[in-house]
């Protein structure tokens, strides 16, 4: 699965990008804007996940719950456990997000369209009830999260950064072997015609089985991520639907081109949030929306359609 | 190949942080202005009744100050000399959202201080990264007790007090005007402030009126969710006459609206602890005869204190803004007077415009003189606020068609707050020792 797997374009394009972002957010652009770029890769790993359902034509408008339930899973074990290390901290939330999609995936995977949308909504928002009503779990509120370690040692938020962006290309170059080996190409085959792909001996329901598992895994490790990088867990910020939609969004803005899309749309969201904010306390949100309804309208193929036109990356690929 | 690339971006670095250096030594030193983000709710529903007018009351004292028109005694001009240039931000979205924001603050903008939060949710998430941050922040509003009870915090002030006050005083209220009413129940948000308030409002009643029993069916419904048809019903249906609310914002609006035209006031005695705000909202809408506190002695029930600052301050607000001051607008401008105080002294004792440290130093323990009465920053290692809380019927005054209060009664800091070092909880269930209640 993973033979020649550094030959390939866009994990190429993807590992000079990140790494390139390191060294420009270290030596050149201001402090702050680590922290967007941080919070932006890693929303992006969720972005991805959906990235890969959309390539099958399911939209999950509860990847929140995956997303939350990351993050949480960082909360609770610093909370009885005391585990505060980076490393661990993202595979609990990968392996708690994973074995959840696992579980739930025997039933989603039977659905399509609205159906699989509004189910996957209504399990979030079950964990939100459940989030929003538990004391222990801090309700409302949520929980604070202290800053992460590294085999005991405390990380500034410089190595933090580096290591999430390292956590970055792993998972992205995972998703592009995927994509590359047989299950993934099914993915869009089965967007084509799922009952042609059952006659050419694949079942389609363990396909898409895994692949939301993958999905599911992704979201977690972004909650996780998130968790870390901003300090502080609450539903309302991490699992509520609005989260799950702004998720959707996103994916939407980036588009689904490249595993390189989802983290750019990412960080850009992340800036326009940011200067939102700054310029209009009262009315951020509605700048938000604006820019994503324009960008909706005339680039419908999400950012990753302009960045194909201007450096005319897409078609080199077709070639190949 | 790699080796010109790395001497080029060293190049490209060492420049970039001479000039960022440069500009950042230029900020230093030129302190002819001092930087603060000022956060409240500006949009959702805390804004209207709670963070527009916080906002509003921080504004006419941050101006007044800057241009030296303050009455005695913040009348000299500046905050150790320097203009207060305010960035004023929106506290919605929940507290992973603000703390990403007061990350922003902190290292975007780069304040020099930050000033409000209303929510306690928000005022728990920020407490601990304003810590690892080293940024000295003021809290306005925010009640939970947790707060400091939890740990000691080095940067984060509070001007003020918690909600352990607020319910005490409730329940002193309820024993000392209705001593036959020996049944209650609550409604409160499900978060930190609404458990807190209702907890302390709980304790409190035990141990006053030891034949008092609570419900076994409070409410908890959702914070912003607007609708409590199912909670009147419930809450009517119960035995208890009593029913204690720590509601706020929108959502004490709603529920009077909705509680009003269903008879509820009439079959119970109805407790807020921070509804004062829904009062002037409603207007002569709000029923007469409700138990209401205002978190301190400030907004509905200081209305006619007569003390020059509070004078000054309804006169100007009223001309500014054309409506009167609520509890928030009050609390917000306490804490700027309690930063400029600080600032002033820090600035007196360094003898040149003091450093962060020298400020929270100087904000320790200090007594500092507010619209209605003196308050000292006596508990929470000397980072917590403690004054007088107050209740009082609502009465609307036709004559001057305004909202007012009758039969208000103020209780002591000392009667309603353990003394430094206890936690409340404790000192409660041992029986309040050492409270003074006049």
């Amino acid at each position: 699965m993973f033979t020649g797997i550094f030959k390939d374009t866009s994990v190429r394009v993807l590992i000079v990008f990140m790494i390139s972002l390191c060294v420009i957010s270290s030596f050149i652009l201001p402090d702050w804007m680590q922290n967007n770029f941080m919070y932006g890769l890693s929303r992006g790993l969720a972005i991805l996940g959906l990235m890969l359902l959309w390539r099958t034509n399911l939209v999950s408008f509860g990847h929140a719950l995956y997303y939350g339930f990351g993050a949480y899973a960082v909360a609770l074990c610093q909370k009885y456990f005391g585990i505060t290390d980076i490393l661990l901290r993202f595979t609990i939330a990968v392996v708690a997000a994973g074995l959840l999609g696992f579980c739930l995936g025997f039933i989603l995977r039977k659905y399509r369209e609205i159906f699989f949308a509004m189910l996957s909504l209504a399990f979030s928002m079950v964990l939100y009830g459940l989030l929003a009503k538990a004391e222990f779990l801090g309700s409302t509120d949520g929980m604070s999260i202290s800053p992460s370690t590294l085999f005991g040692l405390e990380l500034t938020r410089q190595y933090l950064f580096f290591l999430i962006t390292f956590f970055v290309i792993c998972a992205a170059v995972s998703i592009q072997a995927y994509l590359r080996s047989t299950l993934g190409h099914l993915t869009t085959a089965i967007q084509d015609n799922e009952i042609r792909v059952e006659f050419l001996g694949f079942s389609v329901q363990k396909a898409i089985h895994i692949k939301y598992v993958i999905s599911a895994c992704l979201a977690g490790g972004a909650g996780g991520l998130m968790a870390a990088s901003l300090g502080q867990v609450d539903p309302d910020s991490m699992v509520n639907w609005n989260v799950s939609g702004e998720l959707v969004f996103i994916t939407i803005m980036s588009g689904w081109g490249n595993i390189l899309a989802p983290f750019i749309g990412a960080i850009i969201f992340e800036f326009i949030r940011t200067y939102a904010f700054e310029w209009a306390p009262q009315a951020w949100a509605a700048i938000v929306g604006g820019t994503l309804l324009a960008i909706i309208f005339f680039f419908p193929g999400g950012i990753w359609s302009i960045i194909e036109k201007v450096f005319n990356y897409g078609k080199k690929k077709d070639v190949k | 190949m790699k080796i010109k690339i790395f001497n080029k971006t060293t190049k490209v670095a060492s420049a970039s942080m001479l000039v960022a250096s440069c500009l950042l030594a230029g900020t230093a030193f030129a302190k002819d202005t001092v930087k603060v983000g000022v956060v409240s709710f500006l949009t959702g529903p805390a804004a209207g009744v709670f963070g527009v007018p916080a906002k509003q009351g921080a504004q006419i004292v941050i101006d007044a100050i800057n241009n030296g028109t303050m009455p005695a005694p913040y009348n000299k001009q500046g905050f150790a000399g320097a203009k207060m240039n305010p960035i004023f931000s929106d506290e919605s979205g929940g507290g992973t959202k603000q703390v990403g924001l007061f990350r922003d603050f902190v290292e975007k903008q780069k304040v020099d201080a930050m000033i409000g939060y209303i929510s306690s949710g928000n005022c728990m998430a920020i407490g601990p990264i304003a810590d690892e941050l080293k940024m000295l922040t003021v809290f306005s509003t925010c009640g939970t007790p947790r707060l400091y009870e939890e740990k000691l915090r080095s940067h984060v002030f509070r001007t003020q007090a918690n909600a352990v006050g607020d319910s005490l005083a409730a329940a002193r209220y309820i024993t000392d005007m209705y001593p036959n009413e020996k049944n209650y129940t609550g409604i409160n948000q499900n978060y930190a402030w609404g458990q807190d308030s209702y907890k302390f409002f709980e304790l409190g009643m035990k141990q006053m009126s030891p034949d008092s029993k609570g419900s076994d069916k409070p409410q908890f419904p959702k914070l912003f969710v607007g609708q409590y048809g199912t909670e009147i019903s419930a809450l009517s249906l119960d035995k208890a006459k009593v029913v204690h609310s720590s509601f706020w914002d929108g959502d004490i609006e709603a529920f009077t609206l909705q509680a009003m035209v269903r008879g509820f006031f009439q079959k119970k005695i109805f407790v807020s602890s921070v509804g004062g705000s829904a009062v002037d909202a409603l207007d002569k809408k709000f029923p007469d005869g409700i138990v209401m506190g205002t978190r301190g002695n400030v907004g509905l029930l200081a209305r006619d204190d007569k003390s020059p600052l509070n004078v000054w301050f309804i006169k100007e607000y009223k001309k500014r803004f054309n409506a009167l001051p609520l509890g928030p607008s009050y609390q917000y401008a306490r804490s700027i007077l309690a930063y400029k105080f600080a600032m002033d002294k820090a600035m007196a004792k360094a003898g040149s415009f003091p450093t962060q440290d020298q400020v929270i130093a100087a904000m320790k323990n200090i007594k500092f003189k507010s619209f209605t009465e003196t308050i000292s920053m006596a508990r929470g290692g000397g980072h917590q606020a403690v004054h007088s809380v107050g209740y009082g019927l609502t009465k609307y005054n036709k004559k001057g068609k305004t909202p007012g209060a009758e039969k208000v009664k103020m209780y002591g800091p000392e009667c309603i707050y353990p003394p430094a070092g206890t936690k409340s909880e404790d000192w409660i269930n041992a029986g309040m020792p050492g409270a003074k209640c006049n």
